[in-house]
């Protein structure tokens, strides 16, 4: 009961991921295709987590942990690389 | 406590489709920045709590996962803002007052 | 006084390691307990937790200000989302101008993060204890209105934690 609704569930998430990229499609500047990586990030952690219930691996939240941490200093990278030159 | 738990994840998933929404409606970057990036902090929240329901083992991973992104996530979207200012992106016709534009010009 | 921070940072660190761990056993227990210590030679002397009140009133005030800001979260949720899913977008944004009473660094910090964490409200810049806010449904253009509105919840409880 409680898998068949988180496979909903991530699902959901994953249809939100792909209505996100079109606007990373055709955001006009770079910016808001920044906006649209930040929030398939943080959706995508949250899919990987669901993933570690539902396969039973502890293990996937460090994944999880380690690919938040990367895209946080990706966005950041980028937006002062933007504001004035690293 | 596992339907508790599943709903609660259920919750968080409709709280992501609804930011993502806004990302593709919202006029400008200052608007798309308030509906996405932190709408899906809350939806996070729901996520992962509804995750520890389910397998009260994890608590202390998700836990710090969530302490994370409660602290890195507002951080990106400031940064985000402030170089979008920097670089004069365009604001939305419907903006009424820019205090920190008229401020940069008295400087 | 000057252990302040080296304190601080030993339980911070300790606790994530423990949290990352999700076990207490007796090889994580030391390895951990002898890394935090180690680390937390680096932080004897710098300034970063001075601003901390450790009093029962400060404890205290840290819980209601936990409560506040999860309230305020979903409130301003259901608002945005419900801007979101009408069919003719509903807003009325603006960057106002607001002042802050709290003098610490620390202070400042948390007080930015809970603004922008709440949607709605995004902190584009600081300088001093003047913040520049987009907000998205501006009712209040002028500093005073604007203050009450966005900084109020949040500051009674700043002010108590971290003066």
């Amino acid at each position: 009961m409680a898998d068949k609704i988180l496979f909903i569930a991530a699902g959901i998430s994953l249809l939100s991921i792909f209505i996100a990229l079109l606007r990373f499609i055709k955001g006009p500047s770079v910016l808001d295709r920044v906006v649209a990586f930040d929030v398939i990030s943080i959706i995508a952690i949250s899919v990987i987590c669901i993933l570690a219930f539902l396969l039973r691996r502890f293990i996937y939240v460090d994944v999880a942990l380690v690919y938040g941490l990367l895209s946080f200093l990706g966005v950041l990278v980028v937006a002062r690389y933007y504001e004035r030159g690293l | 406590m596992e339907i508790a738990g599943s709903i609660f994840v259920l919750i968080g998933s409709l709280i992501f489709f609804l930011s993502s929404l806004g990302v593709i409606r919202m006029p400008d970057v200052y608007n798309r920045i308030q509906t996405g990036t932190k709408a899906t902090t809350l939806g996070t929240i729901f996520v992962l709590v509804g995750l520890a329901f389910l397998s009260p083992d994890w608590t202390a991973k998700l836990a710090v996962l969530l302490v994370f992104i409660l602290l890195t996530n507002p951080v990106s979207s400031h940064v985000v803002a402030r170089a979008a200012h920097f670089n004069k992106e365009p604001m939305s016709p419907l903006t009424i007052e820019d205090k920190l534009e008229a401020k940069e010009e008295e400087a | 006084m000057k252990f302040k921070a080296a304190v601080i940072s030993l339980i911070l660190g300790l606790l994530i390691w423990l949290g990352l761990n999700g076990t207490i056993g007796r090889d994580v227990l030391i390895t951990g307990i002898v890394v935090t210590v180690i680390t937390s030679f680096f932080f004897i002397g710098t300034g970063i937790f001075t601003d901390v009140r450790l009093t029962p009133k400060a404890l205290f005030a840290l819980v209601a200000w936990l409560v506040v800001f999860l309230i305020e979260l979903i409130k301003s949720n259901i608002d945005v989302m419900s801007r979101v899913v009408t069919p003719k977008v509903r807003i009325n944004p603006a960057i106002v101008e607001v002042k802050t009473r709290l003098k610490s660094k620390l202070g400042r910090l948390a007080l930015a993060n809970s603004i922008t964490l709440t949607p709605g409200t995004l902190t584009t810049d600081i300088e001093g204890d003047t913040l520049f806010i987009h907000w998205i449904d501006a009712s209040d253009v002028d500093i005073e209105g604007a203050t009450r509105k966005i900084v109020g919840k949040f500051e009674k409880y700043l002010e108590v934690i971290f003066g």
